[in-house]
């Protein structure tokens, strides 16, 4: 009898592990965090509401690029201004910051050593870092091959678009330093939860809005 | 006295299945996005195909790893609520407006203004 009691509490208490309940978009933290759990339905979905708004801003980036692609006025033009390595390099870079923040998203939900959590975080900060770099060393090659944003419409475009990107990525990596200062000042809290939950989907936007980026712009411009 | 441990057990390893699937949700939309990054790269590397071709075949692939970032990254799908993924979708079908509308009539117009 107590045997069979103990059964079913067993059995309910898998069905209540098993049973993922999804209330918000991106990794959800699960009943595990209750608190924090509960108000990131709200909180994440407004965000998720900025991200498409932010998706739009990109786009009419996009449209006006496509609109100018062919003003060159006799200065360099894709061709001559794109580099098929560094971009290539960039976009792992990219992608595998994708992967590690994913690791750290993980390592929260699941309540692994915040020293863990962290470690994953640094290591998407510095590819981050290191992406940026490399597309400033990019910017300025092109500008030294005279590639400036005013010699023509094409430039105009490249410039009000490929930077709004790096922009993202570095406000990205800003966001990231103070979501540390806060685990480091107040620990794993609630706050500080949804605040890496928003971060997480902000990187992988940015990540999405980059598959776009070295497709329409590096990729066709050197098909 | 057993019971509760043993019961305790098996609830952690419902919680390591669930690590365990989304650990695999991240390597599959890793290998998936690092395949259709290769592919398209590779193309226009060695330029492998005519132009036209190549540019179709760079538009599907980013599409398809859009799809792929947003399932596995994202973990946007039908499992979940329906309101997010409505608000994709008419965010997405005003992008497409706006964007091709812009294209079309900008090009229209610099069509119609070049002088012969």
């Amino acid at each position: 009898m107590i045997s069979e009691l103990f059964k079913r509490l067993e059995f309910y208490l898998d069905a209540r592990q098993n049973k993922e309940i999804f209330i918000y978009p991106g990794l959800n933290l699960g009943v595990e965090h209750s608190d924090a759990h509960t108000q990131a339905e709200a909180t994440v979905f407004g965000f998720w509401v900025f991200l498409m708004s932010d998706a739009i801003i990109f786009g009419m980036a996009f449209a006006t690029y496509a609109t100018l692609l062919h003003g060159t006025a006799d200065s360099p033009g894709p061709r001559e201004l794109y580099h098929l390595g560094p971009i290539f390099i960039e976009t792992l870079l990219l992608l595998t910051s994708s992967f590690t923040f994913g690791m750290a998203s993980i390592a929260m939900k699941y309540k692994h050593p915040t020293s863990r959590l962290v470690g994953w975080l640094l290591i998407t900060l510095v590819l981050g870092v290191v992406f940026l770099g490399m597309e400033l060393n990019d910017f300025r090659a092109m500008f030294a091959a005279g590639g400036l944003p005013t010699q023509s419409g094409f430039l105009s475009g490249f410039f009000g678009l490929v930077p709004l990107h790096g922009l993202h990525v570095m406000a990205g990596c800003i966001w990231l330093v103070c979501m540390l200062g806060q685990i480091a000042v107040h620990g794993l809290d609630s706050e500080t939860k949804l605040g890496l939950l928003r971060l997480a989907l902000f990187w992988h936007f940015l990540d999405i809005v980059w598959i776009f980026i070295f497709s329409v712009v590096y990729l066709a411009g050197l098909a | 006295m057993s019971e509760p441990i043993v019961t305790r057990t098996s609830a952690t390893n419902a919680l390591r299945a669930n690590e365990r699937r989304d650990f695999m949700s991240y390597m599959w939309g890793f290998g998936l996005a690092l395949g259709l990054t290769l592919v398209p790269f590779a193309l226009v590397q060695w330029q492998a195909m005519a132009r036209d071709p190549l540019l179709i075949t760079i538009a599907v692939l980013a599409l398809v790893q859009t799809v792929v970032h947003f399932r596995y990254f994202l973990h946007l799908d039908r499992k979940r609520k329906r309101e997010d993924l409505l608000l994709v979708l008419f965010s997405t079908s005003l992008l497409i407006i706006m964007v091709a509308g812009t294209i079309w009539i900008m090009a229209n117009l610099a069509e119609r203004m070049t002088p012969i």
